[in-house]
């Protein structure tokens, strides 16, 4: 008996749905007019009607969409399929005890436009979470409202201008350079110039930490706001000198941001305020497990110093005796920086989070997440060029150098991964090493999946010595062999349109 | 990999090539920068006018892995920028050294550009470095 590969099957063969479509289907069917017909002309003018009658529109029926959207889902790679390691994104399980207590009706149905009285739990699991990001990271002032890490730094950078506004002046125009490190994750130098900042770059040393003689040199140069800092930094390493660097900047006569996309390796053990930090940023989707990315909106909290906290976007939530009100009355405030007050739903996962931990299951995550990346730095050292010796915090960088010599870089690396089952690790990222992998497991693996995630490294670290094309062709085992991202950047087709050659039989 | 370094011209340590003509200077990224940067995306220059002090970020190229600025070595003012790499920029790959030079600067001392690194002290950067 002989048995012929079916490649007609859906899942391995999907149409576009315009290509679904058959003239005249139609999934519903609506009840008989029971009121008086009207003219159209009267309720709409013809010139906001469009005229093309829907032309291209998919005509489908609502199974077909849910079975094509159903099957294409399964193609995506999760954080609830396997180890997700990507690099500065801290990718851990988002538990399902969050979404429960995310779905109580009391919180999933309120209306933002309740009345305070109405809302005063959901008012008081804000005030709650913001105690609680307050003792974590030792900043007392708090806003929850911005919907995403930039958003969060973009915050505390409008906060710096305002109080350097204020307490210079006129004379605070002469305040305008921001300090970013040349390993800065790509969004600070852009929140920076929006906030109308010129940024200048402090450099990196061999050992991954910020060069000390260049900050000072800096700061000599005059004119300084502030810096924006990552720590750990985005090689994984702990900037150690934080306290020092703080010192540097204060007398320069600046403030210090610090990014919080890396508290995962901090949270419980050390916090940004003891170290003279004034802003910080958190990423409720990073840090405190809500969902992240395309699994649902953000929180990029923005926490200060009390001196600071004058400047917050308003309303602020705050205590009342035994009840919560919105204060609006904040003459300083930078004013609002996102609508009602920010993505609730993910305030109430991120407490639910805090809330099941406690103060030693968090210092336990943080714990978890440093030992995890160093397990990794640790057993790949032999295969992979790890070009910084200090030991890595939450996530451990690695390049491509001992694997160019056969042609095999990272890109291929991170493609071949996939044919492990693991999706890849942030590449490329920070700059400054060139062919960077940067891996984070996060504390959301045990030691198996370590295991075999280090296994999979090593092989491919095998394979480039005994048969590079094996890497340099990945990945193998996928529906879609390598894409030409090049070509998808230089002439993107972003929108089908209905002359267009069908893009899935070319696929 | 060997990277190709044509003798005739000037080398920073960014990776920029210049070539000198009279008082204007063609500059453009090496076949090393091509090399690290991959696939070359977009790139971004400045207007014909603009004025930039050496060492000052000109433009930037977009790769698939990141977006680099590019530093002109020599002061001066841009007399030409190459907008055939709005719709070719694959030509940073294909042909660095030709094709590919992104702006013209009619400069303020031309001395700046005898400073810079000889075909042979770049490739002798270049394999330090490596």
């Amino acid at each position: 008996m002989s048995i012929t590969k079916v490649t007609q099957h859906p899942t391995q063969n999907e149409e576009l749905i315009f290509d679904r479509s058959q003239t005249g289907r139609i999934g519903y069917r609506l009840p008989k007019l029971d009121v008086e017909e009207t003219n159209i002309d009267e309720i709409i003018p013809s010139e906001l009607r469009r005229q093309d009658d829907l032309d291209g529109v998919p005509e489908v029926s609502e199974v077909d969409v849910i079975r094509h959207f159903t099957r294409m889902s399964t193609w995506n790679f999760s954080i609830d399929l396997g180890m997700y390691p990507l690099g500065s994104c801290t990718m851990k399980y988002n538990s399902r005890l969050n979404e429960k207590v995310a779905r109580i009706p009391g919180f999933a149905n309120l209306h933002p436009l309740a009345p305070v009285a109405g809302a005063q739990g959901a008012l008081a699991l804000i005030y709650k979470l913001q105690e609680d990001l307050a003792e974590i990271t030792g900043l007392p002032g708090i806003s929850l409202q911005p919907a995403a890490g930039a958003q969060g730094e973009m915050t505390g950078v409008l906060i710096i201008r305002a109080f350097l506004d204020k307490r210079d002046g006129e004379k605070s125009r002469e305040r305008r350079v921001m300090l970013i490190p040349d390993s800065a994750h790509g969004t600070n130098p852009a929140s920076a110039a929006l906030a109308g900042f010129t940024v200048k770059t402090v450099n990196s040393t061999a050992a991954g930490l910020t060069d000390m003689e260049h900050l000072k040199k800096l700061c000599d140069e005059g004119g300084i706001a502030g810096l924006m800092l990552t720590n750990p930094n985005t090689v994984g390493i702990f900037e150690k000198n934080i306290k020092e660097i703080c010192d540097i900047i204060h007398q320069a006569g600046g403030l210090v941001y610090m990014d919080g996309a890396n508290m995962n390796a901090l949270v419980g053990v050390a916090r940004p305020g003891d170290m003279g930090v004034d802003v910080i940023h958190l990423n409720l989707h990073k840090t405190f497990s809500t969902p992240h990315g395309g699994g649902g909106p953000g929180c990029g909290p923005c926490c200060c110093t009390l001196e600071l906290e004058p400047f917050l976007p308003i309303p602020r939530i705050v205590k009342d005796g035994e009840n919560y009100k919105l204060d609006f009355n904040r003459p300083e405030s930078i004013g609002r920086v996102k609508a009602f007050y920010g993505n609730f739903g993910m305030m109430i996962r991120a407490l639910s989070y805090i809330q099941t931990h406690g103060a030693e299951g968090l210092k336990e995550a943080t714990e978890s997440a440093v030992l995890n990346a160093r397990y990794v730095g640790h057993h790949l050292v032999e295969d992979f060029d790890k070009p910084f010796d200090s030991d890595p915090m939450h996530e451990v960088i690695f390049s491509h150098k001992k694997q160019t010599r056969k042609g095999v870089h990272t890109l291929d690396i991170a493609k071949r991964l996939i044919d492990y089952g693991f999706h890849p690790p942030t590449i490329y990222f920070p700059l400054i090493v060139q062919g960077a992998m940067l891996i984070e497991p996060t504390e959301s693996v045990g030691r198996q999946d370590l295991d075999a995630f280090i296994d999979a490294m090593k092989a491919i670290a095998q394979e480039t010595v005994e048969n590079p094309d094996l890497v340099i062709n990945a990945p193998h085992s996928t529906r879609i062999g390598r894409l030409d991202e090049a070509a998808a950047a230089r002439k993107p087709v972003l929108r089908w349109q209905p002359d267009m050659e069908t893009l899935s039989k070319t696929a | 990999m060997a990277n190709k370094i044509p003798e005739n011209l000037h080398y920073s340590k960014d990776h920029e090539w210049v070539k000198v003509d009279g008082d204007v200077a063609t500059i453009g990224i090496t076949d090393y920068a091509q090399h690290a940067l991959g696939d070359v995306v977009y790139v971004e220059l400045p207007s014909v006018g603009d004025k930039f002090e050496s060492h000052e970020a000109f433009g930037s190229v977009e790769s698939v892995k990141a977006v680099s600025e590019i530093f002109t070595p020599i002061a001066g003012e841009i007399v030409e920028a190459n907008d055939g790499l709005n719709d070719n920029p694959e030509a940073v790959n294909n042909d660095a050294y030709g094709d590919a030079w992104m702006i013209k600067v009619k400069m303020n001392n031309p001395l700046e550009a005898d400073a810079m690194l000889s075909a042979v002290e770049y490739e002798e950067y270049l394999s330090e470095n490596e």
